[in-house]
């Protein structure tokens, strides 16, 4: 048995050896790849929808420092005013903004990107300092490419008109994927990302309601708990399709399950069409379902039924539809800014959310009996973008 | 025994894929030549074509939804109460 292992272990190291000559060599020899052009993109975006309004800009810029190295910038502004009906129901709207910032670097050697990328997101309550690094490998003729990627992000939480409350959590993400060519008009994507939160995970804001006898309404409020810790798994398979007319078929499905006992689905089709030499369209359906948190409830029985407390719509039982249009004009060169390659963009989603067991506590019924919450919501991107 | 045939399917496991993730198997060639992929090269393929509003989009989905992970996309702050 012991000559046995021995056998396979010097297979295998023989074969790891010979693998790694033969694609070392073949490394050496292909073609490097290429980094992508240099682009600047500004963009107005507008949610509305659920009581909240946000809107701001954002920009990104992307530029080759030579052949091997570019740099980006990424700047992104909300401005939130929401009177949604989690705030409706025990607080008062509010209006703030959030900045967010991220400069990333990219380097390429032959056919390996390296991308190295941090960032920082600002709101009033909230400071966010992420960073993150990416790696991809185009092989197997440039038919494959391998990517794997690990990020960090430190938060400090804090709560408006309260001095003394400051909490801390963490989030690690590890993330692979493969993006594979599979015939000249079919490509594929399957993409799997872990992510492990600790520390702070709730909303300060938010509470539960529980039955109360004692009082005439009928309904308590107390503040939400959270485990300090969330697990998270998720797998995405993707396909884009080339038409046998020149249009593009796009195809996502999604997998996420986490230790909070939540299990989600989404699943997306899109469709490009080019009109003339100037326009595209793009159409978008999404389904999105996922079932509540295993310590979720919309109305608990009474003041601390469990270890755990959530009344958040967003880990309650619930299903969404997305319909998304979009138009690019590519606009003609003797137009553009010194010739450059330029396009105008305009998105619309529209955004359809159905709760399962999420009722509308601003509803005038008796309590556990309003009608269940649902909302639609408006979503639009104007943007410009510059190839140079 | 188990051993040795755990030892010999990982040992399968680990050549296959070797091979099969860097083109060195011989029987196995890329069957899309380079001169075959301008279908896949046009513009109109790229799901990334317009990526400031991907990141949009994912971030509206990420606050609005408890599913996160495997969008291409980074963590970031919230807004999203």
């Amino acid at each position: 048995m012991a000559q046995e292992e021995v056998v396979v272990v010097v297979i295998n190291r023989f074969n790891l050896f010979l693998c790694l000559c033969i694609f070392s060599l073949c490394a050496f020899f292909s073609h490097a790849g290429v980094l992508e052009q240099d682009r600047a993109d500004v963009l107005y975006h507008r949610y509305d929808g659920g009581g909240m309004t946000i809107d701001g800009p954002a920009i990104l810029l992307r530029k080759k420092v030579n052949e091997s190295v570019a740099i980006s910038a990424y700047y992104y502004v909300d401005t939130i005013s929401s009177a949604s009906v989690d705030v409706m129901s025990t607080a008062s709207p509010y209006s703030e903004e959030r900045h967010e910032g991220q400069l990333g670097l990219e380097y390429l050697y032959d056919k390996t990107t390296m991308f190295f990328n941090i960032g920082q997101s600002d709101e009033a309550d909230y400071l966010a300092k992420s960073v993150n690094f990416s790696l991809s490998h185009d092989t197997f003729g440039d038919l494959t490419q391998l990517s794997l990627g690990v990020g960090f992000s430190d938060n400090d939480i804090s709560r408006n008109g309260d001095e003394v409350f400051a909490e801390q959590s963490q989030q690690y993400r590890v993330r692979a994927g493969i993006n594979q060519i599979l015939t000249t008009n079919l490509s594929i994507a399957f993409n799997i990302e872990s992510i492990a939160d600790e520390g702070y995970l709730n909303n300060p804001y938010r509470t539960v309601r529980f039955i109360d006898n004692s009082i005439p309404a009928g309904v308590g409020y107390q503040s939400e708990v959270y485990p300090k810790t969330r697990n998270s798994f998720s797998t995405k398979l993707s396909a884009s399709y080339y038409l046998p007319y020149r249009a593009a078929l796009f195809f996502h499905y999604r997998y996420f399950t986490d230790s909070w006992q939540i299990d989600a689905n989404d699943i997306e089709l899109g469709y490009r069409h080019p009109l003339g030499k100037t326009l595209e369209l793009d159409l978008k359906l999404r389904y999105y379902q996922q079932n509540q948190a295993s310590f979720y409830s919309d109305l608990f029985p009474y003041q601390d039924a469990q270890n755990y407390l959530a009344r958040d719509k967003e880990l309650s039982d619930f299903n969404d539809i997305t319909l998304g249009l979009g138009v690019t004009y590519l606009i003609p060169q003797h137009l553009s800014i010194k010739g450059w390659r330029s396009e105008a963009s305009l998105q619309w989603d529209y955004i359809t959310f159905n709760y399962k067991n999420f009722r509308d506590p601003t509803a005038q019924a008796a309590v556990g009996e309003e009608p269940l919450y649902g909302f639609s919501t408006h979503i639009i991107r104007a943007f410009f973008s510059v190839y140079f | 025994m188990i051993v040795v045939t755990f030892s010999r399917v990982l040992s399968i496991v680990f050549i296959l894929g070797a091979f099969g993730l860097t083109g060195c198997a011989q029987p196995i060639e890329p069957w899309v030549k380079p001169y075959q992929r301008q279908f896949l090269a046009d513009p109109i393929m790229r799901t990334n074509r317009h990526p400031i509003a991907n990141k949009h989009i994912a971030h509206v989905f990420d606050a609005r939804e408890s599913a996160r992970g495997a969008d291409g996309t980074g963590g970031g702050g919230c807004g999203c109460n």
